[in-house]
Parts: C-alpha cells; sequence; structure tokens
C-alpha cells in the first residue's frame, strides 16, 4: 500500500488568502446576508416578492380602499358607476354590529352584558398578570364568585329587578365568550383533580380517570356535543332537562376536561420526585402535599400550555353552532343571507370581521403564552 | 405543632381509606349510571321508541350525494348508509393526512429558511391559519370561494378533459379493459424487485463500505417493465369524459364543492400545525451534530438525510400522530357543509329518521375512538421502526 506513505491529501504549496469579508453590518449587509446570500436564496427572494406583489394589492383594495364604510342597505354595496367592483361591505358588520355582540339580548339590557364582559376581563387580567396583589383571592373571584354572579346577572332575578332573559335570546359575541369563559371555569379544576386521579395509587380512581380521558380524547368534540344535546335529555328525568345552551355548556366543558387533564398531568410529571420526598418527610398528608408543595409548581411550569388548551378550546366554541346555538360565527352565518344585505361581497366580509375577531384574541393569548414562557425560562437559568 | 402534619399514619388505616374510597366511587359511577338508564328506558317508553339495534336492516330511504360502494335510496339499509359516510370519512382523512404532511413538512424547512423572507412568509402562513377557528375557515372556503365558481353553462374546461362549475370539479373516468391486470400484475413485480435491489445495496454498503446507487436502477422496473407490458397487452385503459348536459354535467368523476372545500380547509389547517411540530423536531437536533457531521467530511445533503433527519423524524413523529388524530377528528365538520361524512349521514340523517339517538350516538363515537386506536397504534410501530439505539 503506497497510498499510506504518500500522504496526498496533505497540502504542499500555501492556499491562496482569502477574499476580504463581505460588509455585514448596516442595511446593506442584512440584506444581502438574509436576502441575497446565494444564487438559490436570490431566486427564492425574487419568487416571495413576485407572490407578495400578487396576492397584497387585491387584497389592499377589497379591504381598505374600496371598501364600502357605510350605507344603509345592500345598495351601498352593489356595483355602481363610481365603485364598478366594490370591495368589503363594512356597512354591513357596522349595521349588523350589536346583533353580532349581544345577539337577540333585549336592547334595554345591553348594560348587563356590558357589565359582565367588564367584570369577566377585571378577573382575566387578575389572573394574567404574574405580579398582582392577591391572586389567590383573584382565582376564587375568576372561578367561584364571576361565573354565580354573572349567571344571575345575564340571566335575570325578578327579585332583584332585572327582568329575566331566557338563554335562546343570547347570541353571538356574548355566548362565545360565555361558553369559552365556562369551559375554563370548569375544565381547569376538573383536569386537576382528573390528572390527580390519574396519577393516583387507587386502581378503581385511576382506571376511572384514564377511561374517560382516553375516550373523550378519542372522539370528536362534535360527536360530544351531539351526545350532550341529544343523549343528555334521554338520561335525565323530563321535567330536569337543562335548557339547550347548558347542554352544550356540559358538552364543552367536559371536553375541555378531559384535555386540560392530560396538560395538568404532563405539568405534575416535570415536578422532580425530590419535591415529593421532601413533602413526605415533613410529615405532610397527600393532599396537603399536592395543595401546597405539587400543584403550585406543576400549575406554574404548565401555565404556556393550559393557556394554549384555551386557545384550543376558544376555537372549539364554534362547534356548537353545529347543535344550534347562536354562538358569534352563527350570528354571521345568519345575518350574511339577510336579503337585504344579500351582495356578493357579503358573506367574504362578515367572515373577515369573524376571522380578525378570533385572530385577535388568539394571536393576543398566544403572544402572552411565550412571554410567560420566556419569563419562566428566565426563572430557571442560573 | 402545625396542624397540617399528620398525626395517625398507620398503614391500616390508609388502606381502610383507600378501600372504602373505591367502593364509594363505584357506587357512585354506579347510581349514576344505573339512574340514567332508568330514566332513558322511561323516556324512550314515553316518546313509543324501541331501543336496540334492529333500525340497522331497515330500508334507508334517503339519498347520499357521495358513494363510493353501491347504494340506493330505495333498496339499500341504513346499515349500508352507515358505511357509505364511513368510506367518504376515511376518504377525506387520507388524502387530507397526505396533503397535510407535504405542505406541512415543506413550510416547516421554509419556517427554517436562512432567507427572512421566505421564513417570515411561512411564520405569517402559521400564525394566520392556527389562529383562527377550523369551522370559520370550512365556511368561508365552501360559501364565499366556491360559490363564485361559474354555473354549469359557463363551466371551465380544463386541459386534459375536466370541466370546472359550480357542481364541482368533473374529471375523466379512467375505464380499465381485460388485459389491465396484467399491467399492474408487472407493477407490482417491478416494485418489489426494486425493494430487492435496493435492500441488497444497502447490505453490500454495510458490508464493504462502497456505496451502490440505485435510484436509477430501479426506474426501470417501476416504470418500463409495466410500460412496455402496457403497449403489449394493447393499451387496455381509456378515458370518459365528462360531457356538458343541459343542467349538470354526465359522464366522468365528479369531486363535489363539499368535499373540496373540506379537503382544502383539513389540510391548509392541520399543516400549520404540522409545520410547528417540523420546525420544533428540526431544532430539537444540537447544533454539534450537524458540525460534528460536517468535521467528518459529510456533504450538507447528506448530513441533513443521515444525522438531522432521523434524529428530528424521533421528535416529530408524537405531535405528528396527534395532529393526523385532530385531522381525522376535525373531518366531522363535515356536517357543517353538508359532505355525507359519517357524521353528516349517520349522526345526521339516521339519527333523525329513526330516532335511536343513543345507539347511534355511540356507534359513531365508538367508530372515531376505534379509528383513533388504530391510527396511534400504526404511528407508534412507525415510531418504534425510526427510533435511533441508544447505548
Amino acid at each position: 500500500m503506497t497510498a499510506m506513505t504518500e500522504r496526498t491529501y496533505l497540502r504542499t504549496v500555501p492556499a491562496d488568502p482569502l477574499p476580504p469579508p463581505e460588509q455585514r453590518a448596516g442595511r446593506i449587509g442584512w440584506l444581502r446576508e438574509n436576502l441575497f446570500s446565494s444564487p438559490g436564496n436570490i431566486a427564492l427572494t425574487l419568487i416571495c416578492i413576485l407572490f407578495i406583489a400578487w396576492a397584497l394589492p387585491p387584497l389592499l383594495r377589497f379591504f381598505v380602499f374600496d371598501a364600502v364604510w357605510s350605507g344603509s342597505d345592500r345598495q351601498a354595496c352593489l356595483s355602481s358607476p363610481q365603485l364598478p367592483e366594490p370591495g368589503a361591505c363594512w356597512a354591513f358588520v357596522r349595521v349588523w354590529f350589536s346583533y353580532f355582540v349581544y345577539g337577540f339580548y333585549p336592547i334595554a339590557q345591553h348594560w348587563r352584558v356590558d357589565v359582565f364582559f367588564l367584570a369577566l376581563a377585571c378577573g382575566i387580567g387578575w389572573l394574567a398578570w404574574l405580579s398582582a396583589p392577591r391572586r389567590g383571592i383573584g382565582a376564587v373571584y375568576f372561578f367561584i364568585v364571576l361565573p354565580v354572579l354573572s349567571y344571575v346577572f345575564l340571566r335575570g332575578a325578578p327579585t332583584l329587578g332585572l327582568a329575566e332573559v331566557p338563554t335562546a335570546l343570547w347570541g353571538g359575541i356574548l355566548v362565545t365568550i360565555v361558553v369559552a369563559t365556562v369551559g375554563i371555569v370548569v375544565s381547569l379544576p376538573l383536569g386537576i383533580l382528573l390528572a390527580l386521579a390519574r396519577r393516583s395509587d387507587i386502581p378503581v380512581v385511576r382506571l376511572f380517570a384514564v377511561t374517560f380521558i382516553e375516550f373523550v380524547r378519542g372522539v370528536p368534540l362534535i360527536t360530544v356535543l351531539f351526545m350532550a344535546s341529544v343523549m343528555l335529555p334521554l338520561f335525565v328525568p323530563e321535567r330536569l332537562s337543562p335548557d339547550k345552551l347548558v347542554r352544550a355548556l356540559i358538552g364543552v366543558a367536559l371536553f375541555a376536561s378531559a384535555y386540560m387533564a392530560e396538560v395538568v398531568r404532563g405539568g405534575l410529571a416535570a415536578v422532580p420526585r425530590g419535591q415529593y420526598e421532601a413533602a413526605q418527610a415533613l410529615g405532610l398528608p397527600h393532599w396537603r402535599m399536592m395543595a401546597l408543595i405539587v400543584l403550585p409548581q406543576a400549575l406554574r411550569v404548565t401555565l404556556p400550555n393550559i393557556v394554549n388548551t384555551f386557545i384550543g378550546l376558544f376555537k372549539d366554541t364554534t362547534l356548537v353552532f353545529i347543535v344550534g346555538i347562536f354562538d358569534f360565527l352563527r350570528t354571521i352565518e345568519a345575518a350574511r343571507a339577510d336579503p337585504h344585505w344579500a351582495t356578493p361581497v357579503t358573506s367574504a366580509t362578515g367572515y373577515a370581521f369573524a376571522a380578525l375577531f378570533y385572530f385577535i384574541c388568539c394571536y393576543g393569548m398566544s403572544r402572552y403564552a411565550r412571554r410567560v414562557e420566556t419569563r419562566l425560562a428566565r426563572a430557571h437559568r442560573r | 405543632m402545625p396542624r397540617f402534619v399528620r398525626t395517625s399514619s398507620s398503614h391500616a388505616a390508609r388502606r381502610a381509606g383507600s378501600i372504602a374510597l373505591q367502593i364509594a366511587l363505584v357506587a357512585i359511577i354506579g347510581g349514576v349510571a344505573f339512574a340514567a338508564i332508568h330514566n332513558a328506558a322511561q323516556n324512550l317508553a314515553n316518546a313509543h321508541i324501541t331501543s336496540g339495534f334492529g333500525f340497522w336492516n331497515d330500508t334507508a330511504g334517503f339519498d347520499i350525494s357521495q358513494t363510493l360502494i353501491n347504494y340506493s335510496a330505495s333498496t339499500s339499509t341504513f346499515g349500508r348508509a352507515f358505511w357509505v359516510g364511513l368510506c367518504n370519512t376515511l376518504l377525506v382523512a387520507a388524502i387530507g393526512i397526505v396533503l397535510a404532511t407535504v405542505l406541512g413538512f415543506a413550510i416547516g424547512i421554509a419556517r427554517l429558511s436562512s432567507n427572512w423572507l421566505v421564513a417570515h412568509l411561512a411564520g405569517g402562513y402559521v400564525e394566520m391559519i392556527r389562529n383562527v377557528p377550523l369551522l370559520l375557515q370550512l365556511l368561508f372556503w365552501y360559501n364565499s370561494v366556491l360559490t363564485t365558481l361559474p354555473l354549469v353553462r359557463g363551466s371551465v374546461a380544463l386541459p386534459g378533459g375536466g370541466l370546472l362549475n359550480i357542481r364541482g370539479l368533473f374529471l375523466p373516468r379512467p375505464q380499465f379493459a381485460a388485459g389491465f391486470g396484467y399491467v399492474l400484475a408487472a407493477l407490482v413485480v417491478g416494485i418489489a424487485a426494486s425493494i430487492v435491489l435496493r435492500v441488497s445495496a444497502r447490505r453490500r454498503q454495510d458490508r464493504t463500505g462502497e456505496p451502490m446507487h440505485v435510484f436509477w436502477l430501479t426506474f426501470g422496473p417501476i416504470v418500463l417493465v409495466p410500460s412496455v407490458v402496457f403497449v403489449l397487452s394493447g393499451a387496455p385503459l381509456s378515458f370518459s369524459f365528462p360531457q356538458m348536459g343541459r343542467f349538470n354535467v354526465m359522464g366522468g368523476v365528479e369531486i363535489l364543492p363539499e368535499f373540496a372545500a373540506l379537503l382544502l380547509a383539513l389540510s391548509l389547517y392541520t399543516a400549520a400545525f404540522i409545520a410547528e411540530a417540523v420546525r420544533a423536531g428540526v431544532l430539537a437536533v444540537p447544533h454539534g451534530q450537524t458540525e460534528a457531521a460536517q468535521a467528518l467530511g459529510l456533504r450538507s445533503n447528506t448530513t441533513l438525510r443521515l444525522v438531522v433527519v432521523p434524529q428530528a423524524m424521533r421528535v416529530i413523529v408524537p405531535p405528528l400522530t396527534s395532529q393526523y388524530l385532530n385531522l381525522i377528528k376535525n373531518s366531522s365538520l363535515a356536517v357543517a357543509v353538508g359532505y355525507p361524512d359519517l357524521v353528516q349521514v349517520f349522526a345526521g340523517s339516521v339519527l333523525n329518521l329513526t330516532g335511536q339517538a343513543v345507539e347511534v350516538v355511540a356507534i359513531t363515537m365508538a367508530v372515531y375512538l376505534f379509528i383513533s386506536l388504530v391510527t396511534s397504534l400504526l404511528m407508534n410501530l412507525y415510531g418504534y421502526a425510526i427510533a435511533v439505539e441508544e447505548r
């Protein structure tokens, strides 16, 4: 083997000096590094610019420049000599706005809904602001006081001078928010219980929790809602049959609990074994150990996941539409079928408005989850 | 002594407590179940509905707009309608999974691109799709986009003989003549031969270290041989082209707008989530792995194929599985646009016609549970197959 001695891969003459580095700083440097670093990259950049040039102007034209901002009926949004191709019909959204927010809730009573939104916003702010004072009281307020009072307040109590408003009249964003709120208020405590049950040493408890969680997670929400709306009335005596909204709420809450349970279980698994052992060594009984040592840590690390699950729940509230509840999406569907506003752009405008609402809510929550995550990561850095 | 410290810690007492708790739980669940069944029996009796699965063999009497298996309203049973719905669910789920996977991997990789514009366009897509409810997207595609298609009279003729109008997309229907079996057989043999070739090449490389590129060699058995058989057996394949009638299109394969809307919404939505899983998976491979591969002298595509992808796939597979399951479960949103899937046909039409709420909802749930379990089983098997062996 002569190759062993020759070592042809070793250089015998010095290599040519490398060219000086390209400009890296400043705007030009940034452009060169991020957009035009190689022929392939230049091609990609050009394709992207072409795509944006193709897609963006029509969108802007539709939603802003050619959009109709005011009007009282469909005439405003039909094609006319001044506006041959009208864009989004925001006039339609303006006219129907109160219906989108309150549904058929009596106009004279709208202030009650506004108060509910305000009280809810306070509760969410209290819990979401991680360094807020007395967050324990905030939790009691959000999970116990607020739901009970809101129900009485929105539903009405003739003895207190509040006219009764049956849930069939509730609608729009109000119902969406109510379904989402009930979902989180029920599913978080129930999810924690189920997660603890799933990790329990007692076989029957564990079996029950596993069956429930895996069953619910294995079927679509629609079938759970069907079960709640069609089968639930069969399982209770006729005079106790809950109203339509309550049945849907039960379905959503049970569904969300199973998902929440898995998230909380992940948090419980992340608490180091030593924490349990230290608590036991101190002689804390099981429930005290959970409530004082384990759960606070588990919920803290899993807060971003809880928020993400809640985003999923918030989007899933649209499904109550299918069992005939007038949530926000259903009010859009009802309004876009209105013959007074029948134009080629009405549907697209309605959907765009709904998409904007859901996007702002969900994107805001996901930004919050990400901020909490970085904050937690900072706390763990040494 | 703080009052929350345990005072009696006898194991016997704890055991007794645990057993008492289990008995109590069983009693409560049993009691609730008994009360529910008792109430249900009474309510059903009041409504004059006999429970049981007898309805399964009754004549259905309603039409279904898309049937993959033979079905007719006048002669087929409710049971047959169930199978029709199930096939439609599986069809949209299977195609949706393929499309979502392809698109999701592409977008996930685009998000990691060093090109700022590509990465941010992909990121914008993911944020926009993930934060808007699927049902809203579905309704948008169905009511707002697909209704702008032309009427039957103004059908758009597509290259290759297809027609597109508001009734759907009509494609040429392939018609197989008698000799087509030989072509299929040749194809199967070709694929088998390619696999054998590939495995032996891999073995040889393991043994001798010499790589053997078989990609172009497999081209022969998979493409050439079936083509030759196809010509020799007298081209046993023809197409029936869709013809424009006065009110509707005759012939061809019809793709319903409901199907198209559902497929679009499901695959675009799930793709955004898959893209996130892919991005997380690739980022989870430590950079040292790439650097080590480069230090060993591997080229960049070999680094990707042999070092990065196998390790990233380990991380990607579990979230990918749950996205597939979500897609299958979300296909039940078909009911909102009237695509005849399992929920629309069975938990909708059949339930309304028979009134057998308990049986119908229970069967529907059982089917989804079964599909979910089988999918997780398959993906777990795949996960074991690609798991990198650790010390």
